[in-house]
């Protein structure tokens, strides 16, 4: 009989990327069911407009630059690109919005910098940047969530995709009257015309913790997270310093004075705080590869998505936050670097 | 004849200040962000490249070399000074937008590049040539660079033509049906556009091939 002999660890991590890439979409699967719930099923189109587009950029960019395509077209690292694309995107969106997204994504955030595990940015994320910065007025148009009869109008299946699909909507419907702003970009909005957090949270898109059907989203999206960090996929160092250190600069504010500033729960279930906290800043490319660096990375993170949306010009800051920190990430590893014992200086 | 083609060739294309010298990026990525600033830009540097390189030409004998950089920088500043004037006064539209790159000309590397490497040890006519396709290899990048930025980045072509040509022009660019990606007259779209222009050069001379030549001609003026 054969006994094979092999050196320690015999208990390996998960470290294939198909298998790393099929948790994340499994993890994502209760958000998903929560924001279907508020938002209707757009954004399942664009998740699929955004795959296909991801899948034939990954395809086209192998081909250039003569790589085997088939390996890794199927290990889904494009899907899960294309999906936190469709995340960011209003559930209401023309057909080439997740296009130019998903495929500015793949080209030039990860085949311009050498293809998948050789990218400095996050993908998806500099994806949702280039989108933010060209197409401001198509990337505010949110429907707003339609579960309960909260005064807006509603939009159907149908027409959301012959939305998708021709950039009209039905004679009935009006898009200025079916879309609203976010409440992270109504709160900013507010507090620019001197209105009080009190009067702005009184609307109907609010509710006591964030936004109406948002707190629910990243309250599921956490779930998901769980689940990753159950799995070993991600480490709990980029989740809990990011969202700690959000949460710091959010009840300082809040507790100096309540009224300009929005509540710590506000920050946290709002926009993208924990959609970014577990699956975008844990992007195992971009971010920090040590764990002290990993602490340094997410607390930046965190601090920077309060500092954009409390005084920049966007309303979430996220996306830009994590940007400007994995521009960052090789200064933060060449200082949290262990030293070998015996060779401390 | 041969050497004043190859004078010209090397102006526009060989030794393009912007693609393969890199020369000039600053005013390059700041202005492009229609057709016509990039115009007007290549325009005044091109003239100030062409005046400084027969002013520098004909002092060349009686400079001297230990204060020959300052020399060069008084006279390009006194160039740019008029330029800036003449725009200001019949220009005034175009020099408000243009506003700060005009005066930056004077610190446009291609001109300074040019004065102490072709100017200062060549006769007025090489040197009004060689000055002349430089300036001209500049422009051409600014066009292209300008075009491309402009069409994706607004879905038109021309905007601002009236700046040059006078208000009967004021229609007369060209509206593509689209409303454009704003990100390409953004900063980031000039990076973009400029990294896509030097690796389609990329294709025709590559990288290595520049490097090469660079440091044959450091090991031959060594020699």
């Amino acid at each position: 009989m054969n006994f094979p002999i092999n050196s320690s660890p015999h208990v390996l991590p998960i470290t294939s990327v198909p298998i790393i890439m099929r948790h994340v979409l499994y993890a994502l699967i209760p958000s998903t069911i929560v924001y279907v719930w508020y938002f209707g099923f757009g954004i399942f189109i664009n998740m699929l407009i955004a795959s296909i587009a991801a899948l034939i950029s990954e395809a086209i960019m192998l081909r250039i630059r003569n790589r085997p395509i088939k390996p890794s077209l199927a290990d889904g690292s494009a899907i899960v690109t294309a999906i936190l694309i469709a995340f960011s995107i209003p559930p209401l969106a023309p057909w080439w919005l997740p296009v130019l997204g998903a495929s500015s994504a793949i080209v030039l955030a990860k085949h311009l910098y050498g293809g998948i595990g050789a990218n400095i940015f996050n993908p998806a994320m500099v994806g949702y940047a280039i989108l933010l910065l060209s197409f401001p007025v198509q990337m505010t148009h949110w429907i707003p969530p339609q579960i309960e009869n909260l005064g807006f109008q509603n939009i159907d299946l149908w027409s959301t995709v012959l939305y998708s699909v021709t950039g009209s909507l039905p004679s009935n419907l009006n898009l200025d009257a079916i879309t609203q702003a976010t409440p992270l970009d109504i709160v900013k909005g507010g507090l620019k015309n001197g209105i009080s957090i009190n009067e702005l949270r009184s609307g109907p898109l609010f509710s006591q913790l964030g936004g109406y059907g948002w707190e629910w989203i990243n309250i599921f999206t956490a779930f998901g997270g769980v689940y990753l960090l159950y799995k070993g996929i991600i480490r709990w160092h980029i989740p809990v310093s990011l969202l700690t250190s959000i949460t710091i600069f959010a009840a300082l504010f809040y507790l100096y004075d309540p009224n300009q500033n929005l509540s710590p729960s506000f920050h946290l279930l709002s926009g993208a705080t924990v959609l970014g906290a577990f699956f975008i800043a844990t992007d195992p490319v971009s971010a920090a590869a040590t764990n002290q660096g990993r602490l340094i990375y997410g607390a930046s993170i965190g601090a920077l998505t309060y500092a954009i949306r409390t005084w920049g010009g966007y309303p979430d800051g996220l996306a830009f936050a994590v940007l400007l920190m994995n521009l960052m990430v090789p200064l933060i590893d060449r200082f949290t670097t262990p030293k070998i014992y015996g060779q401390q200086q | 004849m041969s050497d004043i083609k190859t004078l010209i060739v090397d102006g526009l294309w060989t030794k393009n200040p912007a693609l393969i010298q890199l020369l000039g990026i600053c005013p390059l990525l700041a202005i492009t962000t229609t057709l016509v600033n990039g115009l007007a830009l290549g325009i005044a540097t091109t003239v100030v490249l062409i005046c400084t390189n027969s002013i520098v030409s004909l002092i060349r004998h009686t400079l001297l070399p230990s204060v020959r950089i300052l020399i060069f920088v008084m006279i390009i500043s006194s160039l740019v000074t008029t330029i800036d004037l003449l725009t200001n006064a019949f220009f005034h539209e175009l020099h408000g937008v243009l506003g700060l790159f005009i005066p930056l000309i004077i610190t446009n590397c291609t001109i300074l590049a040019q004065a102490e490497s072709v100017a200062s040890r060549n006769s007025i006519g090489k040197s009004i040539i060689s000055g002349g396709s430089a300036g001209l290899g500049f422009t051409a990048v600014l066009l292209v660079l300008g075009g491309f930025r402009e069409i994706i980045g607004r879905g038109s072509l021309f905007s601002g033509i009236d700046m040059i040509l006078g208000d009967s022009a004021t229609d007369s660019f060209i509206k593509f049906p689209f409303d454009g990606a704003l990100v390409a007259i953004l900063p980031p779209g000039a990076f973009f556009g400029l990294a896509i222009l030097i690796a389609l050069r990329n294709l025709f001379i590559p990288t290595a091939t520049i490097e090469q030549r660079l440091e044959t001609n450091i090991s031959e003026s060594h020699g």
